[in-house]
């Protein structure tokens, strides 16, 4: 069965700098595939072709058997991609559920109606105070976004990747500045989600993806040293060396 | 039960002002303070529209003014042809034609523009919507027949039996309702769900790309209904001064709508009309002093952008909501 | 076509080009460093004409004005960022145009109460008012070579300022990363301030140099703002390399448009055709070119480098 995500030779470079160095990887469906790596290894960079907010300079990625390399990030977000910023990226203007209920809008196919107010459309508030339900923060949905917490937006950019019911999720650093109560919550939170969509995270937290993952990927100065499981990377010289810096 | 907000009263006194001191003005003897209200009204309603774009798109459009000029000359040209033929095809006096054409024009002026403007982002878009706005102010200042940089004098308003333009009150009123009309279709917009997309846009495109959003169509789509609304002002600010010219479409006249947005309070209802009333006022105010008034003016502008973010309506509304 | 038109037209597109570029490397110079929308600029040129202005009649010698003019123009610019464009940094664009706005008619009305309404015609020195034979049969005024001459010096140094000098480093290093120069112990301020009085300079220099042609006006201010803002869209906003090839090409299109549009259109329309719609494409055809430009390329011909 071919994978639900496969990238082939994947190259992207920023004036001299290559950030992304022959990448070949393949996501399979309903996986938890981790990506680690040394800081500016090139995971923000992978994520950001994926979700088609860069280009890259040349190979392919192919989602569900479509080749969607050169799709605008918007109609990678319709065909099930979506993604979750490391540096939190929401709408601070609005409130809390108006940033759920527009991922939830967002599934309809276009947002051109001009009539009925959106704040009194059910199903997206409805399904939205659920969704914040899960995180504990449906007391808050009327408060404007940019009154929380660090900790409460990285549970809200969760909330919002998964309104989407994208089939892929692309987490990025989601326990980023989180404190040890608030990662084990998301990675709780993580637990009960694999599974149920397919996730490719990046992630710091090495207890957390060794936790969580059913395959990592190790990638190094843009280029993929290793792939496997836990046990397998945990095992392998090459990591070790590179990246654990064990010697 | 209906709660209304301070903003919400404000709205509703301001409004009921505006429409029961200006008979109140001619019946007592002072029409030319209906005059003045009725300029004020129809500047509202390109404020509001310019609203739509600016306070809740986000989208800095220096170029507004353009559509006012469309309008206005929109009255003008099949005016001008009605009465010394020629270019059959426009020539009438009817309202119906009048408005139709700003509006159409309008709104083909902004999709054409919009589209290449709104691929640029920032300061881009703030100087190419201004150097658009100037390209349709030298498109009319080089038609001689339409007098070029003396203006064409509109003859006859438009024609809209029962009503009669020619009667001050009555194009009060028209310019009153189509004030209140606009300022619902604003709200209504903004508050669906294609306004809460224009309004996520703003805050944060790269989100609601990542979405799926293509904010792109959003934007412009907002941009074409803003221009048309702000034709259709035109084409009443041509019938109230009878008189259209480049100069009503020049840059500064553009900051000028800017300004009133600003002024009054973006992202209110109300905000762009109190901000075209104390635009207007003022200028009254002061003009009536010196013959220098731009100078006051332009450090009273200073002032607001440097002391009252949010405006009139942010002032009076205060800290409490 | 008659050729020696088309050589004095060309280089009448050159000299308003380089006026041009005189205008747009200050407006984009502090758009680059201090990422500023100065809508006053132009105002600034109109201020730098008239003060040029006067002291031609009163020190009697256009020249000599010119270089007492300059460090005036400059200190006017200073002013303009001690008291207002300063407060204004750390707001959005739309903070900037909207102060500057204002700026534009307190400082057109402040003219107006100094100056009167009416322009001011700037002579010349009798060197300067004849006219040279640079070909056979090709003539055009002396005056209108010095101007060409003085854009293209300002224009080479402004090239050794930003690539070869100290303040031209910091410059370089403003526009990319203003942490870094906070962290080198550079007075940003000082820098501020200093690159807005040169860019102040610059535009007055430009309103002087044009004052004898067209003497000294008001609302030549308001003129010149928006071809110059059309310049430094097409040449990428903060680079000095697209302010200078845009100004040429806006300078050349817009003055061969104006001579030569109607002759082109004859070539392909009926006379009376041509003579209708020539005037009103010409007086568009920047306007078009920036548009197609922005079409193919949204941050224009040679857009800086991502700060």
């Amino acid at each position: 069965m071919a994978a639900l995500l496969e990238i082939t030779s994947l190259r992207k470079s920023f004036g001299g700098v290559t950030a992304t160095d022959d990448v070949n990887l393949k996501v399979e469906k309903g996986e938890l595939h981790a990506i680690i790596g040394p800081n500016g290894a090139g995971k923000t960079t992978l994520i950001s072709q994926l979700s088609g907010a860069l280009r890259p300079d040349s190979g392919s990625i192919v989602f569900q058997g479509e080749n969607i390399t050169n799709r605008p990030a918007y109609s990678r977000a319709r065909l099930g991609i979506t993604r979750s910023f490391q540096i939190t990226s929401l709408i601070m203007s609005m409130t809390v559920l108006d940033n759920v209920a527009l991922a939830i809008q967002a599934r309809d196919k276009h947002s051109f109606r001009f009539l009925k107010p959106a704040r009194d459309i059910e199903y997206l508030r409805e399904e939205g105070r659920e969704l914040l339900a899960q995180f504990g923060l449906d007391g808050r949905a009327d408060e404007p976004t940019v009154a929380l917490s660090h900790g409460e937006h990285r549970q809200i950019e969760i909330a919002v990747a998964l309104a989407s019911k994208a089939e892929l999720m692309l987490l990025d650093e989601p326990m980023a500045g989180l404190g040890p109560t608030e990662s084990t919550t998301m990675i709780e939170f993580l637990k009960d989600l694999k599974g149920k969509r397919t996730i490719l995270l990046i992630e710091h937290d090495m207890d957390a993806v060794f936790a969580l993952a059913d395959r990592i990927s190790v990638l190094v100065y843009g280029h993929i040293i290793a792939t496997g499981t836990p046990d397998e990377i945990r095992s392998n010289d090459d990591v070790r060396h590179a990246y654990l810096g064990e010697e | 039960m209906l709660q209304l907000t301070r903003t919400d009263w404000l709205t509703l006194v301001v409004m009921l002002a505006l429409l029961i001191l200006p008979p109140v003005f001619l019946w007592t003897g002072n029409e030319f303070y209906l005059l003045l209200a009725t300029r004020l009204v129809i500047l509202a309603i390109a404020a509001v529209s310019l609203n739509l774009v600016l306070g809740y798109g986000g989208l800095v459009s220096f170029g507004h003014a353009a559509y006012i000029g469309i309008g206005a000359y929109a009255v003008g040209i099949p005016v001008y042809h009605e009465t010394y033929g020629g270019f059959e095809a426009v020539a009438g006096y009817g309202a119906g034609i009048h408005i139709l054409l700003a509006v159409v024009i309008s709104a083909i002026f902004a999709l054409f523009t919009g589209a290449i403007s709104l691929r640029t982002k920032g300061v881009y878009f703030i100087m190419i919507t201004m150097a658009f706005g100037m390209m349709a102010y030298y498109f009319f200042l080089s038609i001689d027949e339409y007098g070029g940089d003396d203006g064409l004098v509109i003859d006859i308003r438009s024609e809209i039996p029962p009503l009669n333009l020619d009667n001050p009150l009555q194009l009060f009123m028209i310019a009153y309702v189509s004030l209140v009309i606009a300022m619902i279709v604003v709200k209504t917009i903004v508050n669906s769900r294609f306004g809460m997309v224009l309004q996520g846009a703003k805050g944060n495109n790269e989100r609601m790309v990542t979405m799926g959003y293509n904010t792109y169509f959003y934007k412009l789509t907002a941009y074409v209904i803003s221009g048309a609304m702000c034709g259709y002002a035109g084409a009443l600010l041509g019938n109230f001064t009878t008189f259209v010219s480049p100069d009503m479409m020049g840059w500064s006249r553009s900051g000028e709508l800017m300004f009133m947005v600003i002024l009054g309070g973006a992202t209110t209802a109300i905000g762009p009309v109190m901000g075209a009333a104390g635009f207007i006022l003022l200028e009254e105010f002061l003009s009536s002093y010196t013959i220098f008034w731009h100078l006051p003016f332009g450090l009273i502008l200073i002032a607001v952008v440097l002391f009252a973010r949010g405006g009139l309506v942010g002032l009076i509304k205060g800290k409490g909501k | 076509m008659d050729y020696t038109l088309l050589i004095v037209q060309t280089l009448n597109g050159v000299q308003l080009g380089l006026l041009l570029f005189l205008v747009a490397s200050g407006l984009t110079l502090v758009f680059g460093i201090l990422d500023f929308v100065n809508l006053a600029h132009g105002s600034i040129y109109m201020v730098g004409a008239f003060i040029c202005a006067s002291l031609t009649f009163v020190v009697g010698n256009f020249l000599l004005a010119i270089l007492i003019a300059l460090p005036l123009t400059a200190a006017v610019g200073y002013g303009i960022e001690r008291l207002l464009a300063r407060h204004l940094y750390a707001r959005d664009h739309l903070d900037h145009v909207l102060g500057t706005f204002g700026l534009i008619l307190v400082i057109d009305t402040s003219v107006h109460l100094i100056w009167g309404p009416e322009g001011f015609a700037v002579p010349l020195p009798a060197w300067l008012d004849g006219q040279v034979e640079i070909f056979t049969g090709v003539v055009i005024p002396t005056y209108r070579l010095l101007i060409i001459g003085v854009g293209l010096a300002v224009a080479g140094g402004l090239y050794w300022l930003v690539n070869f000098t100290r303040l031209g480093m910091l410059i370089r290093a403003g526009a990319s990363n203003r942490v870094m120069v906070s962290a080198l112990g550079i007075d940003i301020q000082w820098l501020f301030a200093l690159v807005f009085a040169l860019g102040a300079m610059l535009a007055g220099l430009a309103g002087m140099l044009i004052s004898p042609i067209t003497e000294a006006s008001i609302s030549m201010g308001g003129e010149i703002i928006i071809t110059a803002f059309v310049v430094i869209i097409i040449g990428g906003i903060g680079s000095m390399k697209g302010a200078f090839f845009a100004a040429l090409i806006i300078g050349l299109i817009d003055t061969l448009g104006r001579s030569f549009l109607d002759d082109i259109f004859k070539l392909f329309m009926s006379s009376d055709a041509a003579e209708t719609s020539a005037p009103a494409i010409s007086s568009m055809l920047i306007y078009i070119l920036m548009a197609v430009i922005l079409a193919v390329r949204p941050q224009g011909l040679f857009p800086p480098k991502v700060r």
